[in-house]
Order: C-alpha cells, then structure tokens, then sequence
C-alpha cells in the first residue's frame, strides 16, 4: 500500500488549558496513524477532545484522534461494545442507552472542573482511566476495558485483550494502556463490558456528619450487603452543610428494600432521608442530579484554585484532608478519593508528607503544573520499571514525552 | 508439547547453586534430592512431568528476595508455583531450574472491615481467604474451581476466574496490591490499600503475566460482604442453540445474575449417573444463579423464568430451599470428577463471544466427529469462557496426541469467531505454540519487551507463553 502524506491541516484553534496550536495531525485510519507515528520524529500531543489537559504540559503538534470515530460492533447480548478511540464519549453512551445498557464506571466530565469546552472522547477517558462514584462497586474504567488496539511509538499496530470477559491469554496490556496518557501508544480502538441500565435509583442522605463520622457511616453501608453503588460525602452541600450520600440501584422492589435497610443500618449515625428516582421519568430526579455533582466535582465550579485528586485508604482520608487546609474537600468512594481545592501552587504532597496512596495534581496553571510533578513520585525501582517500559514502547520519546514525568 | 533442553553448564554447578541456597535458607527449605524434587515435577498438567533441579520453599519475602539474588548471579531459570494446580502447565519445571515454592507464605496479615481488605502471604490457599473472613460476613470474591487447593500466587500469576466471575469480576478486578520481587531482588510495593495506581498500571501487568515478571510474596485483596442469600434456577432445553438464545435474553433483561452455567447432554448424562442430582433427560441445561434478600431473589428470578419461558423449557427448576438449591448446584460441581471417572480428559479454556455459543457448540460436535473423541460442554455461559471436556485414553498409543491436536483446532475456532484461547487458566506451556493464532508476531514482540524490561536475561519462568521460537533468543541471553 502506498503511504499517504500524514494530514497538515490548515490551522485549526485547539482550545483548552493549553497554548493554542497551530497544525493539526489527525489521522483518520489506523494505518494513517502508524504511518504517522512510523514517520515522526519530533514530540506529539495526543488528544482526544481535549477537555481533559492534565499532566505535565508537553511541548509538540497536536495529534488529534478525533477523526477516528464510530462503532465497530455492538452486541448488547454479550454486553460488549467495540469502539473507534475517537468516538465522541456521548455516541457511545447514546448507542448504550438505546438498548438500555450502559459503561459502568460512570466517567467523569471534566469540562466545568478543568474549564474546557470540546467533546469528551472514549480515547480519552481511557488514557486517563476516568471513573466515577460507581467505581468502589463496578470497578474502574480498566476494569470494563477488555481489548485495545493502539500503535505504540515506532508505528506498529498492536492489540491486546479482545472483546470477551474473561480473556488471560499474554500479558494483560490492556491495564497499562489504561491510564497511560498516551505516553505508551496511541489508542485507536477499545472494547468494553458493558452492563444493564438502571431501573430506580435511591439516595440515602445523612446531614450533619463531620469528616470522621461520615467516612465511618459509608464504611458501614459499604460493608452491608445492600450493593452500595456510590458513597460521597462533602462537608459544604448545595445548602453549605456536611452531606453524606449513599446510592442504592436496580429494580424497583429491590431499592426501596435496600434503601430501607440501610436507613435502618445508619440510625447510628442519624435520620437518614430517602430520596428515589426512576429511570422510566427521565433520570433527572435529584438522586441522579445529585450524583453527577459529585462524579463532576460540581462543588469546585467557578472557584480558584489548584485542584488535587488523592487516593488513599478510606479511614486515612479525614486525618489527612485535616492537614490541607483546603478551600474545599469532595469525599468520594467511601472516602477512598479526595477532591481538594487549595490556593493555586501550594506544594499538597509537602504537606501530606508520608501517606500510603497517591495525589495528582488535577488542574494548576502550566507553570505550577511544570514545576510540580503531576503525578505521584513513585518509588526509585518502580519509577526506573516505568521508565524502561515507556523506552520500549516510545524508544523515539515522541508520545506526549514527559506528560507523566521521568526525562523528556 | 516440546520444552527446552537443559542447559549442561547449569546442571554441572548443581552443587554450588544447593550450597549456596542453603546458606540463606533454613535446611529443610532446599529439596534437592530426586526423591524430594519428584514432587514437584508437574502441576495439574500430569501429561508433563520433569523433576526440577532443586526446590525451595522460603518462608519470608526476604528468603525470596535472598533465591533471586543466587539465581541471578548463577543465571539459573527459576519457575515460581503455588500449590501446582495450574492446567496449563504454569509451573512445570526444566530439569534445570529451580523451583520457588512459595507455600510456606501463608499467614493473613491484615483484615480491615473498615476498608474491606486483607492482606496475605502469596502461599495462602484461595478458600482460606475467605475462610479467615466468613465469619464476619465477608468473603474474596474470585473462585476458581481449585480454590480449596489454589494459591493467590498463582492466582494472581493466571489472573484466576470462576463460576461467580459474571458479576464480581476475576482475580484483577479484586487484587489491590502485591509485594514483587524481581529477578534481581529488587522489592517492590505496587498498589495498596487504595484504589487505582499513581503512574503505569503494573499491578494490572504484574497480574495474568504467569511468574514471568517477579514473584509475588504478599497480596492486598479486596474482599466483600456476603450477600444475603442465593437461590439457583435450573432450565433444561431441547437444544444448545435454545439454551445460547436464552442466555442472551437473560443478560439483555437487566438481570445480573452471579453466575449462568451450562452443561450439555453428555455432562448432564455422565454426572447423573455419578452424582445422582435429579437432573432431566435434556440436551442442554442451564443452571442461573441470582442473590440478594428473599424478595429480591423472588424478583430476579421471576424475570428469568418469564424469559425462560418463551422457549419452550423441557423442564424448569425453581429452588426453594438450601436443599434444593444444593442438589441443582450437585451436578455442576461434580461435572469434572464425574467425566474424570469415566475417562481420561483434556479441559480447555477458550473464551468466545456470548453470540457465537450456538455456532461453536455445533462445530465442536462436528470436529468430535472427525477427530473421533467425544467431548463434553460444561462452562460459564454468562462470559462466553467455554471449557470443552475431550475424552481420550492416555493408555491408547497416540490418543493424546489426537486429543491436543483437536484442542488446538477448538481453540483456533474460539478465536476466529472473536475469542481468546484461555479465559482463565491461562497459557503456560500448553497453548504457548498457538499464541500465534490470536496475536502477530508484533504483538508478541512488545509482550517480550515487556518481559525484557522486568527480567533482562529471561530467567523467571521463560519457557512459557510465548512460543519457544520466538522467545528462544532471548532465553540464551543468560547462558
């Protein structure tokens, strides 16, 4: 086959955190793309919609997957969905929704958090491993990915996994494609397990808690067995008061029984209220509304700051938010997942210091973002791992080169 | 099934390398008399069987990390085991290497209800997870069939499934973090009590890639309260075509049962004669398992037996009671020893998209006619992971080589219609040399760079997975 010209656009505007760019690179086939990256020689920005500009900011042409969309295959009987990278996150949760199925790691919006405006694309919720409250009960983003295709940093077209559940056949590079910020190969295609849609949904809510006690009181309804698909808790709510919210999901009989349970389960903790909504009168009842506020960290909207996302132990949570003096903090996962809002360029991991878990610094300006490592130091033998796997995957070190660290 | 000749310059320092583990380990922890090392010259793969050159069996990840350091420096194979049930030959040892046992790791280090966590020692069998936590009402979702006997070791090195997988996901969904010593003796903490990793996802690498990156010596595993209760329903159906239909419209209805299992007619025959459960004289049955309170299992399984239903079940099985439920699950559970008992048999693992089980079912029929075995069909219908039972006489001259070439032809067809070769056995040694079938030789390259990257000279486990001919350049490295 004859080898195209790689696609210079006329110059088209890239908006998001990040310099405006002038030539665009977007391949529109998988092939187009190995050529490209076959070719290259020179730094890349890979991107999908550009609506999530985390990461150490990286100098290079854009290379925009954005043209590369569209269904390859849907099979709601196997629960497996087979999608072009580019595919615009909301096709795909349309298409979904059309068989009453849906991702089930409720990927996050980042657009009103990050200031951005764009189309969010599956590729980039994957190299992100964006997941949302439903991930302390459905797992991750990389827990739903089955099967990548990808064309790694000298052009070759690689796949791993496929569209089945349970598939252990070679390593498992799907995992570490997931949440590797295209610092490892390009994504050009990704399969999913996908799962049956929600028929009600009920929220329990405790008002009042502090810290502490509300992260204990979502340790207890996380260790019932009453299938808790969300536990959130922030101590400045819609009305400026500390929340505590519990999602229950399913069918109807079933919610309203486990709703019960767990308001009985938590009169330790307080009344608990009961709020529920129905799929069938359009989703838009407050559980709903109420549960994309905390998958979007609706909370911190139009407030300054540096944004942080710290994962640790639940019961570690409190005494370290403690510590912040944050604007703002969001419990989610049962405390597993810190939202925190602090004054801009505040070093938040001098101040945690030792802690078992990880922060990454979410949104900051470019200057804070390239003086302070944006994700996690890792410890000297795991760093050197990541180092040597990103040599043989990028040995040009043209995908988003230092995005994640280590030497550009 | 081919392995690697042993390396004569390895074999000849047998002495020195015993006499240098000794010095790091306790006297009873180096096995290197034949009568000791026999035991461990094959796993539950037993058409392979070489005795290793010596075994160890420390007790802490720093006798662990002490091995590795001797086997480096020596460039001596190393082939870690759990308990040795692997199917696919995982743990079968070259005649010179040495064998890293790890079961004398089998402490429960932590539990955490607060967290829903336990930490434990790799050597701790899979049951015994559970078994330290049940009481207080939790239990370590991933269940291999194995698991009375299995190691998280080696579950974690095969990224282990089970029956109740459909809703709870495999050994990867369920693993928070592992203590990995690399070849070199390098110790590593990936992951922890939270959730989802700081950089590259190495745990999710680390786990399903066979012992071929470290040795893993301690676990976080997520664990998760018991549900109150489950009730089976078991469906018999005229045809396996039916049965697949039916399976798809039980997934689509919004149903997430905990498991869907399948049996055909000579699974079901074989075990009623064995086991005595009660089961119809059908072509093909479905075993469908929900949970949750009385009322919501009432709910479920209103939902299934409605789909059920519409078509036209020659039997239809609602339990209502423990006992019932007992002797719906008796059957299924003694599927394997059953056919065990009337034969020799090869079970594979192959995995297929849920759509293509009708398909695939009356083609494997059509094989067991050309190759002239018979097969059984008892799986997870629910993921697609298929485990085809080919009967064959390991006493028969020839028989067994019938019986791997129609394997293969199976696995072959798995794929082809969109599947994998192993759902959750994994590759080892028995379906090394087919790994081309589903992968270029491009993608088996960066596997291999992947493996480079975690052990340069290729000596933990390195005749396995990838087919010996491509891997072979790299396995001379060390010598």
């Amino acid at each position: 086959m004859q080898a195209r010209p790689a696609h210079i656009r006329n110059p088209v505007k890239i908006r998001g955190a990040e310099k405006e760019q002038a030539a665009v690179l977007t391949p529109e086939t998988e092939i187009e793309l190995a050529e490209m990256l076959s070719a290259a020689s020179a730094p890349l920005r890979v991107q999908g919609g550009g609506t999530r500009p985390i990461g150490r900011p990286v100098v290079g042409e854009v290379l925009s997957m954005a043209d590369m969309r569209g269904i390859e295959l849907y099979e709601p009987g196997a629960l497996t969905i087979v999608v072009k990278a580019g595919t615009p996150l909301a096709d795909v949760e349309a298409a979904l929704a059309a068989e009453n199925q849906r991702l089930p790691f409720e990927p996050m919006d980042h657009r009103s958090l990050m200031g951005t405006d764009g189309v969010p694309t599956i590729g980039g919720v994957v190299a992100a491993n964006v997941s949302g409250p439903r991930r302390i009960q459905a797992g991750a983003c990389r827990d739903s990915l089955i099967g990548v295709r990808f064309v790694d940093g000298r052009g070759r077209i690689m796949k791993n996994g496929g569209r089945v559940m349970k598939n252990v056949t070679g390593y498992d590079l799907v995992k570490l494609m997931a949440g590797s910020y295209g610092t490892l190969g390009v994504l050009s295609e990704l399969s999913f397990k996908v799962l049956p849609g929600v028929a009600a949904t009920a929220c329990v809510l405790l008002r009042g808690l502090d810290d502490e006690t509300a992260v204990a009181a979502m340790a207890a309804a996380l260790g019932s067995p009453f299938e808790v698909s969300g536990a959130a808790h922030t101590p400045n709510g819609l009305d400026g008061d500390p929340v505590t919210m519990l999602r229950v999901e399913g069918f109807e009989a079933s919610v309203a029984y486990r709703a019960g349970r767990l308001q009985a389960l938590l009169a330790p903790f307080g009344q608990a209220e009961i709020e529920t909504g129905l799929a069938a009168d359009g989703g838009v009842s407050g559980t709903d509304t109420g549960w994309k506020w905390v998958r979007d960290v609706d909370g911190f909207k139009g407030k300054d700051g540096d944004v942080w996302r710290i994962s640790v132990k639940p019961t570690d949570a409190p005494e370290l938010v403690a510590k912040l003096d944050a604007r703002d903090v969001l419990y989610d996962w049962g405390g597993g997942l810190v939202w925190a809002l602090v004054p801009g360029g505040t070093d938040l991991r001098a101040k945690l210091a030792d802690f078992a878990g990880h922060a990454t610094l979410i949104r900051a300006s470019e200057d804070t973002r390239a003086r302070l490592p944006v994700f996690h130091p890792e410890a000297a033998p795991i760093a050197a791992l990541s180092a040597e796997l990103r040599k043989q995957f990028d040995p040009k070190g043209i995908l988003n080169p230092g995005l994640m660290g280590g030497e550009v | 099934m081919e392995m690697p000749t042993p390396d004569p310059a390895i074999l000849a320092k047998k002495s020195a390398v015993v006499a240098r583990l000794m010095s790091v380990l306790p006297k009873d922890a180096v096995i290197h008399e034949e009568a000791g090392t026999r035991a461990y010259e094959c796993d539950a793969l037993t058409a392979y069987k070489c005795p290793p050159m010596v075994a160890v069996l420390p007790s802490t990840t720093e006798e662990v990390v002490a091995v590795l350091k001797i086997c480096n420096e020596m460039g001596v194979p190393v082939v870690p085991r759990g308990s040795g049930t692997s199917l696919a030959g995982g743990a079968l040892p070259t005649a010179d290497s040495v064998i890293l046992g790890v079961a004398r790791l089998n402490d429960v280090l932590e539990t955490d209800y607060q967290n829903r966590i336990i930490r434990v020692q790799s050597g701790r069998t899979n049951l015994s997870v559970t078994g330290a936590v049940e009481e207080d009402g939790f239990f370590y979702a991933p269940d291999p069939s194995s698991q009375l006997a299995c190691a998280i070791a080696g579950n974690i090195a095969m990224n282990s499934g089970g029956a109740h997988c459909l809703k709870y996901g495999v050994t990867t969904n369920n693993l928070l973090g592992v203590t990995l010593v690399t070849m070199d003796g390098q110790v590593m903490e990936i992951g922890g009590a939270h959730l989802d990793a700081a950089g590259y996802d190495l745990l999710g690498l680390v786990c399903g890639s066979e012992g071929q990156l470290g040795v893993v010596t301690e676990a976080t595993l997520r664990i998760l309260p018991k549900p109150e209760g489950a009730r089976p329903v078991l469906i018999g159906f005229d045809d396996n075509e039916t049965a697949g239909a039916c399976v798809a419209d039980i997934i689509k209805a919004g149903v997430l049962p905990v498991a869907i299992e399948f049996m055909d007619r000579l699974c079901i025959e074989t075990t009623e004669k064995f086991a005595n459960a009660g089961y119809p004289d059908c072509n093909a049955l479905l075993i469908v398992e929900v949970e949750g309170s009385e009322a919501e299992i009432d709910e479920q399984l209103g939902v299934i037996l409605q789909i059920a239903r519409r078509y036209d079940p020659v039997e239809l099985r609602e339990s209502k009671s423990a006992e019932e439920s007992a002797k719906i699950w008796l059957g299924r559970k003694s599927a394997f020893g059953a056919v065990g008992q009337i034969n020799d048999y090869m079970c594979l693992d192959g995995t297929i998209p849920v759509s293509s089980l009708p398909y695939v079912l009356r083609r494997i029929g059509e094989m067991s006619k050309e190759f002239g075995l018979e097969v059984g069909n008892v799986f997870h219908a629910g993921d697609g992971n298929m485990h085809p039972l080919i009967l064959f006489d390991a006493n028969k001259p020839g028989d067994l080589e019938i019986c791997e070439a129609f394997g293969a032809e199976i696995l072959k067809l798995c794929v082809e219609v969109g599947g994998c070769l192993t759902g959750e056995h994994g590759v080892g040694i028995e379906k090394r040399d087919l790994m081309t079938t589903q992968f270029t030789p491009e993608d088996l390259e960066l596997q291999m760079q992947v493996k480079d990257v975690f052990d340069p000279a290729w000596l933990l486990n390195p005749a396995k997975v990838f087919p010996l001919e491509a891997s072979a350049s790299r396995r001379t490295l060390a010598a």
